[in-house]
Order: structure tokens, then C-alpha cells, then sequence
């Protein structure tokens, strides 16, 4: 029986999978597509200061300059060349961003998160196909971002207001997922992962797939979903919830009080039909064995409860 | 971005769907005018007059009439133009119309017996791809088809790669029931309106009814088009199609400074940063006792100049009772926004009613000391929950 030399280099996988948590974390090497542009500038400089292993960045024409002390890249195929980035966060303006997209895609880049917001339903219905059955994971667009607290902040986020812990947030939604950490903060608990997956009617990753990640992430403890009207995102996640689920989750549905009709604020975010109210969501959510609240103030306090 | 049926059945033309044939008016004597017009264009012995406005149900409350002579024309056009139209889509309070859309009689008789389908093309969200929707059950509203007969509308779902293929227009025309010329015609007319839809940009396109005339054409009697927000900086000549008078005129006010404002008729006004905290917000007052007057997102550069026309605009509204203001400070910073509302106190001189302020995050501190030390009579809360309270008491 020959014993086989096992090198550093292919135990290094294997460790990364379990020490990984979900999307993104300190080793994840992030470049930003739109790197010199006003806002890029901006939440590239916020997300150095939080930790984030920003290792460059992408702004055609620009190539060969250097940005906040990072090397800027013509294209993404380039910067995953010189850096080998693996997660890409996109603040290109709406006209530009399904390009943007594909590029990152067709650059081998494995976690795309787009904070873009007002990309045309058409392009992303040609995005969805382009990167169909490839390996990666898109998150957004239209989205405030992935952070693991403590280990890397992707997005716009404001990094202070989340402290590292169990609770796993997925959200459509910016600010109403801030709101949603502030109040697991406030009681002690912190965040896993916080997973904004955009409000937008076609996003890369759904509800459903979101609550998969956190499910399977043994540094997560209880999942909040926070949903909005619109869709039948939240459904689907819930029945599989209910057959899957080994923690806790709490909803909350936003537009409960929405009229029809009328689109609110989010492109996603507007009734049809019936499945599209949060009426029907919620009793969808509650016959599934979710801990759906009413109001918004009671998130934090239900998970408290639940994972005491 | 939703559009007029006579604007919207100029697109589909454009595109080579075949439509009912009609010219839109502003008056009885032009009306007399494009009647005569589309007499000797279709050979048209009758007048299909049809009010313009952004709602459906026009047929059931009066806002589509046959004319049988050049003098009905002009009757019904005098009464159409300037009446207030109230249908199950308008609200209590209807629309005025002003504009008439003079069309063709298209249910001459003939041969064969009419037929109604109904057909739309939309985005299927669960798959991301497109879909076009159809069925045998014309000239009804679809969500009762859908409800009791399910069975009886069709799905076809468009690849991306390769758009709408022949064999799926087949498909759609066999399940439909057609046969001989009327089979080819809708071919051509699924091919056309599919194409029509994908070059527009649009987010929906719906033609109910489809119809199948005495003569087996298959042609576009009604429309309606919702063109994507987003796209239209692609489509310069769509953006002229907007229609102001058709939307409410504090929403064109607060849109002329970026915010996000949908009308409604409770008694508590808000303003919030984020879409998604917005429509919560408006959940809590409900919660609370109160009834949401408003969503307004001010989105994420909420500063002094947007807090003072959101206030505005909020107070426009004699329904509101109190106003609350939700920010969680992310970007945008808590304390600019307290400048925000002391500015917009000043300003507008006379807030005599309540006004919560609720400032999170970012800063969020030094913005409640800010309110604070102003001397503003503003109610001001930390958490969510306070500020639910607040509502309470003060509703």
C-alpha cells in the first residue's frame, strides 16, 4: 500500500470549501467593473476600507493607470489574467451593464454582482441565456450587494451597521435589508451572509436559490427572507423550504398595503394577478412552516426568539 | 410606460400586424373628416368610435360606440370628447377623455362567422424568457378566463437565441382552431407582433381581441402596450408618446425631481429612501391604525432640495394627517437629511400637521441632534418600531 503525498496545493481546495461562506469571503479576490466612474470610485474606496481583497479593477480605455492604489484593467479578461479575480462587482451605467455582464462571464469570473439599476428587461432576458449553464452565479441586478461580515463587504452596504454572526439575510430589497441587519445586530445575534438579490423581474439569483446557499452553510443558523410583492420568487422558495429546510426562517413580505397595478419604485415590484400580492405570499409562506411577520419592526425580535 | 391604443396600433402596423384601421381625432368636425377618410380607404359603411384613455373596460362604460352614419360620428364624437369616462380600471373618479379613435367597422358580415382570440406577449419571470399567451376565449378579461377555465389559455415560450420560430406560430394557429387563409394570416400576424414587441423593448403587448374577420383575416382590434421604462433611451421617438394628462399630476411633479411617488388615499403621508422600505413603511402605518397616502422613494440621494418637494408634494394631498419620514442613512447620510427637513420647515413656512422623523444609520445621531436642537415640533423616532407607536398616537 503506497501512501500518497498529498500536497498543500490540493488539500487548499478541499479547505476552502469548508471554511468558504456563501459567495463571497476574505480570500475572494474582487475587481470592479466601472472602477474609475463617480460611484464606482466611491463604493470601491468604502468596500478597501472595509477589508474587502479588492485586487483591481476594469474601465475600458484606462488600462495600465492605477486607482485607490489598484491596477485598472481594459478589460476582464486582462484583470483575471494579471490577478486571477473571481468575484466582480459591476457599477456600470444601465446602457452598458448587460455587456459588462457577459464580459465578466466570458472572463471565467464565478461571482458577478451587478448594483446597476435600470438595465432594459431585454438585455437581461439575452444575459439570462448567455450565461445559462455556466459555472457561475450572478447575483442582481439592481441590488445593494453580498457581504459576509467581518470578511468582505461586495456592494454598497453600509459595512458598520452589520456585526458577524448566524443569521443569513436575503433580501430584494437595499434598505429594508439594512433595516432587517440593524435589527439583528441590536439583539446580539450578527449575519452570516447577507445575500441582496435584487428588485429587478429578472435576477441571477432567486429567492429559492439563496435560501438553498444559506440552508447548506453551517455558518448559518436561521435565514431571513424578506420578500416583496411581484413574482412568484418567495413561493417557490417557500415550498421547498418546506420539505428542506434544517433552520428556522422568518419572512416578511414588503406592499402588503401596494395597490394594483402600479409599479413601486421597483421594476419588479408591481401586481398582475393575484399570486403577485403579499396576501397571497404570506399564506403561501405560513402554510410552509415559515415565521411570517406582519410588520417589519418584528424581524429581528422573531429570529431572536426562534434561535435562542 | 403605458401608451394609447391609436399610438399603440401605430407601432404594431409599423411592424406589419394587420389592425383594425382607425385616425385618431380631438373634435367633432375632424372626426367627420377621418370618417369619410377611412370610407374611402376600407370601404367602411360604419364607425367604430372609441374614447382614448389609459384603462380598459372603455366598452362597458361608454367609451366605445358603433356609428351607422357620418351624423352618429359627430353626435357620439361631441359627447365622447371632454366626457369623464369611469370604468373598473379608472377608479370612482374616471378619466377625461380627450381624444376619439375613429376605426373601421371590422365585424362586417360575410361569409364565415367571427371570431374573438385573445393574445399577449410578456416576460415569463420564473424562466426569464419571453412568452406569448393566447387563447380561444377572446374579448373577456383574461384573469376570469384564467380562473375559471384555465384549460383554455396556451403558452409559447420564445428562445431568446432564435426568437419566435415557424413551427411555433403553427403550433399557436392550430391551437386556435384556424384553418385555410385565416392559418396563414395568423402566422404572419403572431410573426409580426412577436418581432414588434422584441424591437420595442416592450414589457407587454396585449391585443384583446384578436379577431378573425367574415373574410378570414386575422387582425389587431384593440391594444394595449406598456413600453419598458428602461429602454427608452433607446427609443427616442416613444418617449413623445407619453401622455402627462393620463397620469396622476403628483407623480409628474415628483417625477420631474427624480422621486419615486405613487398616489394613494389613506390619511398618512411618508417618504423613504429605498423602494422596498418604502412599501414596508407604508405596511407599519397601516399596522398602525393609519392608512398610507403615498409610496414615495426619494431614493439614494435623498438632500434637502428632494425632502422639501417630497414634502410638497405630500402636502398637496388635504387627506394627509401626518407625514413620516423613514431613512436608513447607507449612502445617503442621516445628518444631511435632518438638514433636509429643517431646510424644507423653513421653506415652506406652514407644516401644521405631525411629522414623524425616523433617521437610521449613517450618521444617524448627529441628524436626530440636528432636529433637535431646530425647536421643529418633529416627533422623532429610532427604531421602526417607535415609530410605529408614534403613528399610532398621533393618527
Amino acid at each position: 500500500m503506497s501512501i500518497k503525498k498529498i500536497t498543500f496545493g490540493e488539500i487548499l481546495p478541499t479547505l476552502r470549501i469548508i471554511k468558504m461562506s456563501v459567495l463571497v469571503n476574505k480570500d475572494s479576490k474582487v475587481i470592479v467593473q466601472g472602477f474609475t466612474g463617480g460611484e464606482g470610485t466611491f463604493h470601491a474606496s468604502q468596500m478597501i476600507e472595509y477589508g474587502t481583497n479588492v485586487v483591481g479593477g476594469v474601465t475600458p480605455g484606462k488600462g495600465g493607470q492605477r486607482h485607490l492604489d489598484r491596477p485598472v484593467f481594459n478589460t476582464v479578461e486582462d484583470a483575471v489574467k494579471e490577478t486571477a479575480a473571481d468575484v466582480s462587482v459591476i457599477f456600470v451605467p444601465p446602457a452598458f451593464a448587460a455587456d459588462a455582464i457577459m464580459e465578466a462571464a466570458d472572463a471565467g469570473i464565478k461571482v458577478i454582482v451587478t448594483i446597476t439599476e435600470g438595465i432594459p428587461t431585454s438585455d437581461m432576458v439575452k444575459v439570462k441565456e448567455y450565461i445559462d449553464g455556466m459555472d457561475l452565479r450572478m447575483v442582481g441586478p439592481n441590488c445593494p450587494g453580498v457581504i459576509t461580515p467581518g470578511e468582505a463587504k461586495v456592494g454598497i452596504m453600509p459595512g458598520f451597521i452589520h456585526k458577524k454572526g448566524g443569521i443569513g439575510i436575503i433580501s430584494r430589497s437595499g434598505t429594508l435589508t439594512y433595516e432587517a441587519v440593524d435589527q439583528i445586530t441590536k439583539t446580539g445575534l450578527g449575519q452570516s451572509t447577507c445575500i441582496g438579490i435584487g428588485g429587478d423581474p429578472i435576477i441571477g439569483t432567486t429567492t429559492l436559490d439563496a435560501v438553498k446557499m444559506l440552508m447548506d452553510d453551517p455558518e448559518t443558523d436561521g435565514i431571513i427572507m424578506i420578500g416583496e410583492i411581484g413574482g412568484s420568487m418567495e413561493a417557490d422558495a417557500a415550498y421547498w423550504i418546506k420539505d428542506n429546510a434544517t433552520k428556522p426562517v422568518v419572512g416578511f413580505i414588503a406592499g402588503q398595503t401596494a395597490p394594483k397595478g402600479k409599479r413601486m419604485g421597483h421594476a419588479g415590484a408591481i401586481i398582475g394577478g393575484k399570486a403577485d400580492t403579499a396576501a397571497a405570499k404570506m399564506e403561501i409562506m405560513n402554510e410552509c412552516g415559515i415565521h411570517v411577520v406582519e410588520s417589519p419592526a418584528d424581524i429581528g425580535t422573531t429570529m431572536a426568539e426562534l434561535v435562542k | 410606460m403605458n401608451i394609447h391604443e391609436y399610438q399603440g396600433k401605430a407601432i404594431l402596423k409599423n411592424f406589419g400586424v394587420k389592425i383594425q384601421e382607425g385616425l385618431v381625432v380631438d373634435t367633432p368636425e375632424k372626426a367627420v373628416d377621418a370618417a369619410k377618410e377611412l370610407q374611402k380607404a376600407t370601404g367602411t359603411t360604419m364607425w367604430v368610435m372609441k374614447a382614448q384613455i389609459h384603462a380598459g373596460g372603455r366598452g362597458k362604460g361608454g367609451g366605445v360606440k358603433l356609428a351607422k352614419s357620418l351624423e352618429e360620428v359627430k353626435q357620439l364624437a361631441k359627447d365622447m370628447i371632454g366626457m369623464t369616462l369611469v370604468t373598473h380600471q379608472t377608479g370612482p373618479d374616471g378619466k377625461l377623455v380627450r381624444k376619439v379613435l375613429v376605426a373601421q367597422d371590422v365585424y362586417y358580415p360575410g361569409e364565415e362567422e367571427t371570431e374573438e382570440y385573445y393574445m399577449s406577449v410578456l416576460l415569463n419571470r420564473q424562466t426569464g424568457r419571453n412568452i406569448i399567451m393566447y387563447s380561444t376565449e377572446g374579448g373577456m378579461d383574461i384573469e376570469t378566463v384564467a380562473a375559471e377555465t384555465p384549460h383554455l389559455i396556451f403558452k409559447e415560450e420564445i428562445d431568446p437565441k432564435v426568437g419566435i420560430m415557424p413551427f411555433q406560430a403553427r403550433r399557436i394557429a392550430f391551437n386556435l382552431g384556424l384553418s385555410g387563409n385565416a392559418f396563414k394570416d395568423m402566422l404572419k400576424f403572431v410573426t409580426a407582433l412577436y418581432t414588434a414587441y422584441d424591437k420595442t423593448d416592450s414589457s407587454m403587448f396585449e391585443i384583446n381581441p384578436v379577431l378573425k374577420t367574415t373574410d378570414a383575416q386575422i387582425l389587431a382590434v384593440d391594444c394595449k402596450v406598456n413600453l419598458d421604462d428602461n429602454a427608452l433611451f433607446r427609443h427616442k421617438d416613444y418617449q413623445e408618446l407619453r401622455d402627462l394628462s393620463e397620469e396622476d399630476p403628483a407623480e409628474v411633479e415628483a417625477g420631474k425631481y427624480d422621486l419615486n411617488f405613487v398616489k394613494m388615499d389613506g390619511n398618512v403621508g411618508c417618504m423613504v429612501n429605498g423602494a422596498g422600505l418604502a412599501m414596508a413603511t407604508m405596511d407599519i402605518i397601516k399596522l398602525s391604525g393609519g392608512d398610507p397616502a403615498n409610496f414615495l422613494d426619494v431614493g439614494g440621494t435623498a438632500n434637502a432640495e428632494t425632502v422639501e418637494a417630497g414634502f410638497r408634494i405630500i402636502l398637496k394631498d388635504p387627506n394627509v394627517k401626518a407625514i413620516l419620514l423613514n431613512i436608513f442613512g447607507g449612502i445617503v447620510r442621516c445628518d444631511r437629511v435632518a438638514q433636509g427637513v429643517v431646510d424644507a420647515y423653513k421653506s415652506i413656512g406652514d407644516i401644521n400637521i405631525p411629522v414623524i422623523v425616523r433617521l437610521q444609520g449613517t450618521n444617524a445621531e448627529e441628524g436626530a441632534e440636528l432636529i433637535d436642537k431646530s425647536g421643529l415640533k418633529v416627533h422623532s423616532a429610532i427604531s421602526l418600531q417607535d415609530a410605529a407607536n408614534l403613528v399610532k398616537e398621533l393618527v
